[in-house]
């Protein structure tokens, strides 16, 4: 086999061409307009010209003999009739005009004081850059008052200035760009090193075009149309009226046609020369299309997001991958991913052959592409690739051997990576093993939606499937589901229980929740386990001796529970609020969000610690079946009941509000009276707002409390909330006794009609009521204006998420590129590309978050283990 | 603890973070011996090692990612009460870009001002609030007339707010006198009138107006530009918090707890306490926002994005003139924003390229250094034997592949 041999590009280095380069690199002179003759083949010395590469299939290239796709396409020249400015260089033309001499091109500062300057300028370079640095010589040059004598050769100088886009004018007379180039050929490679130019890459007169060249056709394909019309690249349009107008203008000369005309003609090949590199210059009409659509030329095509750089040459497209509507399925590990048929496929891994696997390689050839698990394509060993068809078939298998490569369908454990976009950080594309599943959608374990920030109302993910051994090792040991179970942001595990799954786990670990022997085993079969030495010999079995079951023999753990309550001793905590965990045995405490959840996960974070990734991982996967599996054993439901109040709560409510509005009509008649006492820097009308939201607030926390107080805990809704599961005890109080006040920027809602937010108030009502407070609850309804206070708010939520998204979105580009390259090296030092030391030790310690305990080493454990 | 053990400790100094040192000190317990803690120690090394970061680890990547995600998540147009009601300080998003772009001006400058001993428990705090907040004579005048006729301008001032700040005419009048261009000032003590006049009777209408104006802007007491001033209780004691900054004025004043008073100004702090202060005032901002979110993102991304913004000295926010400009590739700044800008110019110094970092190997399609990429492998060349020379190329290969 051959062996390729691959060469490392060292460095790249910049420059200008120079009019020699041009010609010499160049493998068409282009002469004429046209594109076609009658037959529809390229004219020679025209645009398309087939020296400057084919864009036909069955034409060959005259310079290189390439077909179609071979031919990478050459450059073509053509000479200018007379010299044109380069737009792009017209900066560095006025600074190099403004700043030497016009009789003897020196640099308009004495020789003796250059090394002065020089350092100065040195200066300029690393804060500011080459702008700073132009801008400091124009300074240096006016303060020297040399701007109107030469100090070389003494001769008068003239304020040259720039009309823009291209044209200079020195003391009301143009300077032509003859002229002006030849200026620039005058001054000495010395002084353009001042300027920050290096003269081996740019010599000035070389801004001056007086040799224009020709982009290969590869760049500018033509395509043809349905009616066998062609239609033209914008750069080919272009191109054809330079190369029109530089004929045009040719021919004049020769023909001694007066200045006026010339001058015209040579200010229109100045425009199409401008417009040709740059369609987007201030002070200048776009070039258009004769539909009115502007052209899309060179600047237009590298910049910005949709440009060359940041859409091809940055980001890449690939094969092997596949996307769709993704969907749920608890029963999968969590390190998997349901992969429907039609893609596996139809996405290949490439296998080579060997003696060992020959037979088997070969089952799979016989098996053809139509059948699973069978190939589509082999490689043989020369490199041509050929497709399994019924008839190749028997071909193939008789000539195969070690050395050739398969590519065969996908199976159950191929390692692929799975990802969802917006990809904010690195567990947005993690790898998960193939498993071929019934159905059309991509399947996930719902505990790994929250590093995907996935959910299921319609959300598609992408596939990729790594082809070459390097790269599946790579995603498999630095990229699986496990090795990202903690975040590098804060060192907590980001993947965790969610919703039902805590929800379960927290009713199996309720202190009176126990079970028939038979169906806690039944409990435990459904999860995969089937060890149940672990359950007591006893026809009644505790929900946390199931629970028990899952965990290591020799796992100790002491924790707390959502309802802990901190600095109070441990005999007046609520019921569940200490876990503790001895020797595989859960003792007591409920698990609930704070142990199971993702982002805080703490029992989750200390199995990772003692028993790694693999182990954790699966641990993982049974304690999110286990909560599930209750939940659809036993079942779990909320009703409208649940946010049922008592006479008493009812009574109890009706009067906190009554009192809410008697308080703030008395503070609007304080305020009125002017009593109001002004809070230090705030009016009297401030004040009162202040005040009348804090008590409406206030009001609406005491209503919630009442709620919880009446609520039964053993309630859906409240299991929901006391779990963590979802939802919080707001909710639950807008639900059942009062929405409370609506408020917009931090203040009451003041908008609407002059003086009043909607027309059923009157005029300065600053009453709770017509001010955007809802005494409603969701569940009684709201009246016709409390609905119109609720849109606003609303509204102004949905406003808030539409405009942070871009903004942060650009935060986060920025940041990511300017942090980037930021690397830590075998010295354990931070830096960056230039090798520039940003910190001498990452952190200040050198620890990795995603390695640590929520930013630290926990010491105290490591003391606590050792001590036994 | 016992000094057998801390002699052991001592050992470790130079091997394990202060913090953690810290942490061994106040959690082990009574009664170790010397044998039983040393091997502790060797335990802990071993468990802070393999915390350590790998080498290759693009770090700041991962930063970037760490403040980046949770800035989705950020709410915008939050005006955030600090601790106090009466005063809005921008937060969330807005301030974050803010703080991270480095902006010269910022939208709520304030301080908080920490107090020495006695004042600190509320000792005289309003007398201190009242000669911190900036005083201007308009605060002070009840009207101001315009005679025309006479060219002056009369100033009624009010007795009350005198009172209130501890002022009274004579004070004022020095205040006053000479800080407007060709007006004269009198005062008149017994009703309580400034007067202005104009030096030239000859001169315009508009002056008089502009004089008006003016008159209200005079600087009479309190520390400039210092427009609110707050007291808050913080636990036991009182700190004030202001809107407006001005430290250098500040840290004279001999009552204030000069380690702890800090402005959320990172440009004011850079040139009074140096750049490290204002490394950690950006730390100390960014955490601020980010904990007021209820985020939770870990303090060393954030410092690291603060060492960056201050690493040469001056301070450079993340934006194509701060620290994407300082790149050394062409192509990585090119990748940014401005392309052809970067381009052009780079063609007229005859930069080059010497594709260190991650982008510009992106473009050409060649490893990263970093991560699996960082490491090479270098083995001899053989070159007279042809057999071998298939195995050269392999290794020239893979030479270059590695750094030098």
């Amino acid at each position: 086999m051959e062996l390729k041999v691959y060469k490392k590009i060292d460095k790249i280095k910049f420059g200008v061409l120079s009019p020699k380069q041009i010609k010499k690199m160049a493998s068409a002179k282009i002469i004429t307009p046209e594109l076609y003759d009658k037959e529809g083949y390229p004219v020679d010395g025209g645009l398309m010209d087939i020296r400057m590469g084919v864009i036909d299939p069955g034409l060959r290239c005259k310079t290189c003999g390439g077909k179609l796709k071979e031919c990478p396409g050459h450059f073509g020249y053509m000479e200018l009739a007379r010299p044109v400015l380069h737009i792009k260089f017209i900066g560095i033309i006025l600074d190099l005009l403004r700043n030497t001499c016009r009789d003897c091109g020196r640099i308009l500062i004495p020789d003796d004081k250059r090394k002065l300057y020089l350092s100065q300028l040195k200066k300029a370079d690393e804060q500011g850059g080459l702008f700073l640095r132009r801008k400091r010589i124009k300074n240096i040059v006016s303060s020297l008052k040399t701007i109107k004598k030469c100090p070389h050769c003494k001769s008068k100088q003239k304020k040259i200035v720039l009309e823009k886009p291209t044209t200079f004018i020195e003391d009301e007379e143009r300077l032509s760009p003859i002229e002006i180039r030849i200026r620039l050929e005058k001054i000495i490679d010395k002084d353009l090193k001042f300027f920050g130019i290096n003269p081996d890459a740019f010599r000035p007169e070389w801004a001056v075009l007086k040799v224009f060249l020709i982009p290969p056709v590869t760049m500018r394909p033509s395509i043809t149309l349905e009616s066998g019309e062609r239609s033209e690249d914008d750069l080919t349009h272009k191109l054809g009226d330079i190369v029109r107008i530089n004929q045009r203008l040719f021919e004049n000369i020769n023909a001694g046609a007066p200045e006026i005309i010339i001058g015209d003609l040579w200010d229109l090949l100045q425009y199409h020369i401008t417009t040709f590199f740059d369609n987007n210059v201030p002070q200048l009409p776009p070039a258009r299309h004769r539909s009115g659509q502007e052209l899309k030329t060179l600047t237009g095509r590298i910049k910005g997001k949709e440009g060359r750089i940041r859409r091809n040459v940055v980001g890449k497209r690939v094969n092997f991958s596949a996307r769709t509507v993704i969907s749920p399925d608890p029963n999968l590990m969590i390190n998997e991913v349901g992969v429907p048929m039609e893609i596996a496929m139809k996405i290949t891994v490439p296998e080579r052959v060997n003696e060992w696997n020959m037979a088997f390689m070969k089952e799979h050839i016989q098996r053809g592409s139509k059948n699973y698990p069978g190939a589509n394509y082999i490689i043989r060993s020369d490199g041509k690739r050929k497709k399994i068809t019924e008839e190749t078939k028997e071909q193939i298998l008789e000539e195969i051997e070690p050395g050739f490569v398969v590519e065969r369908h996908l199976k159950n454990g191929d390692i692929a990576l799975f990802n969802r976009q917006p990809s904010l950080h690195r567990m947005s594309m993690m790898c998960h093993k193939v498993r071929l599943l019934p159905g059309k959608t991509l399947r996930l374990n719902p505990a790994v939606c929250p590093p995907y920030n996935a959910d299921f109302d319609g959300d598609e993910m992408n596939l990729h499937i790594p082809q070459r051994q390097e790269a599946m090792a790579e995603a498999e040991i630095l990229m699986e589901v496990q090795t990202q179970l903690i975040s590098p942001r804060y060192g907590l595990s980001i993947i965790g229980c969610d919703q039902d799954a805590i929800a379960g786990n927290y009713l199996l670990t309720q202190e009176d929740f126990s079970l028939p022997r038979d169906e806690a085993v039944d409990l435990l079969m459904e999860i995969g386990i089937e060890d149940f030495s672990g359950l007591p010999d006893r026809n009644i079995i505790k929900g946390n001796e199931i629970f028990s079951c899952i965990l290591p023999k020799d796992f100790s753990f002491k924790g707390y529970a959502k309802n802990y309550m901190p600095g109070k001793p441990e005999n007046e905590q609520p019921q569940g609020a200490i876990v503790e965990i001895k020797k595989g045995k859960l003792i007591r405490g409920v698990l609930d969000k704070s142990n199971l959840g993702v982002g805080k996960g703490l029992l989750l974070r200390n199995i990772h610690n003692n028993y790694g990734s693999a182990k954790s991982i699966k641990l993982l996967g049974q304690i999110h079946r286990l909560g599930i599996k209750v939940l659809t054993k036993y079942g779990f439901s909320v009703k409208i009941s649940d946010t049922d109040m008592n006479e008493e709560t009812k009574k109890e409510v009706k009067r906190l509000i009554d009192n809410a509005y008697e308080e703030v009509d008395r503070l609007i008649d304080k305020f009125e009276k002017g009593e109001i006492k002004s809070l230090p820097g705030r009016n009297k009308r401030e004040t009162l707002e202040i005040s009348i939201l804090k008590l409406l607030n206030d009001t609406r926390n005491k209503i919630g409390e009442k709620v919880i107080e009446m609520t039964d805990r053993n309630s859906g809704t409240m299991t929901m909330i006391l779990s963590g599961a979802r939802g919080n005890l707001l909710n639950i109080a807008q639900m059942a006794a009062c929405v409370g006040q609506q408020a917009l920027r931090g203040n009451r809602i003041k908008k609407g009609y002059e003086d009043r937010t909607l027309s059923i108030f009157k005029r300065k009502d600053l009453r709770a009521e017509a001010r955007g407070f809802i005494k409603n609850s969701f569940k009684t309804g709201l009246e016709p204006h409390e609905l119109f206070f609720m849109t606003m708010t609303g509204r102004d939520a949905q406003m808030d998420t539409a405009l942070r998204t871009p903004k942060s979105g650009y935060l986060y580009r920025r940041l990511a590129n300017a942090l980037q390259d930021l690397k830590v090296e075998y010295d354990f030092t931070v830096r960056d590309s230039g090798k520039k030391i940003v910190q001498f030790n990452y952190g200040e310690d050198g620890m990795d978050v995603s390695k640590s305990e929520g930013g630290r080493l926990n010491v105290r454990e490591i003391i606590d283990s050792f001590e036994e | 603890m016992e000094q057998a053990l801390k002699n052991t400790l001592k050992k470790y100094e130079t091997k394990l973070p202060g913090k953690i040192i810290e942490e061994i000190e106040t959690n082990i317990p009574a009664g170790y011996s010397k044998i039983k803690f040393e091997k502790l120690m060797e335990k802990i090394y071993a468990e802070y090692k393999k915390t350590l970061t790998d080498p290759g680890e693009f770090v700041g990547l991962i930063g970037a990612e760490s403040i980046g995600e949770p800035g989705t998540q950020m709410t915008l147009n939050t005006f955030h009460f600090a601790g106090v009601a009466e005063m809005n300080v921008t937060t969330g998003l807005p301030r974050l870009i803010e703080v991270l772009d480095a902006r010269k001006t910022i939208k709520t400058k304030m301080m908080d001002i920490y107090l020495e001993k006695p004042y600190s428990n509320g000792e005289n705090i309003e007398k201190i609030i009242s000669s911190l907040k900036e005083t201007k004579m308009g605060y002070l005048v009840d009207e101001i007339n315009i005679d025309i006729s006479e060219g002056k301008l009369d100033v009624l001032l009010n007795n009350k707010r005198m009172e209130e700040l501890d002022l009274d005419i004579e004070k004022i009048f020095k205040k006053c006198s000479n800080k407007i261009r060709s007006f004269k000032c009198k005062k008149d003590k017994d009703s309580n009138i400034i007067i202005f006049e104009l030096k030239s009777k000859s001169s315009s209408l508009n002056k008089l107006y502009d004089a008006k104006e003016k008159i209200k802007e005079i600087y009479i007491k309190g520390v400039k530009s210092i427009k609110q001033v707050l007291p808050v209780k913080e636990g036991n004691e009182y700190k004030i918090v202001t809107s407006g900054t001005n430290l250098p004025s500040v840290l004279k004043l001999d009552f204030i707890d000069k380690t702890r008073t800090r402005s959320n100004d990172i440009y004011e702090i850079r040139d009074i306490l140096g750049i490290e202060a204002a490394r950690q005032v950006i730390i100390d901002e960014v955490m601020k926002v980010i904990e007021q979110q209820g985020l939770n993102v870990d303090i060393r991304h954030i410092m690291l994005v603060a060492d960056t913004i201050c690493v040469s000295g001056k301070i450079q926010g993340i934006t194509r003139y701060g620290i994407v400009k300082e790149k050394l590739s062409v192509l990585a700044r090119a990748s940014f924003e401005t392309p052809l800008k970067h381009l052009f110019n780079a063609s007229m110094m005859g930069e080059e390229d010497p594709l260190y970092s991650v982008i510009e190997n992106i473009m050409i399609n060649q490893y990263i250094p970093g991560g699996t990429g960082l490491p090479g492998l270098i083995t001899e060349i053989h070159t007279k034997n042809t057999k071998t020379k298939k195995s050269k190329s392999q290794n020239k290969k893979k030479a270059k592949n590695s750094k030098k």
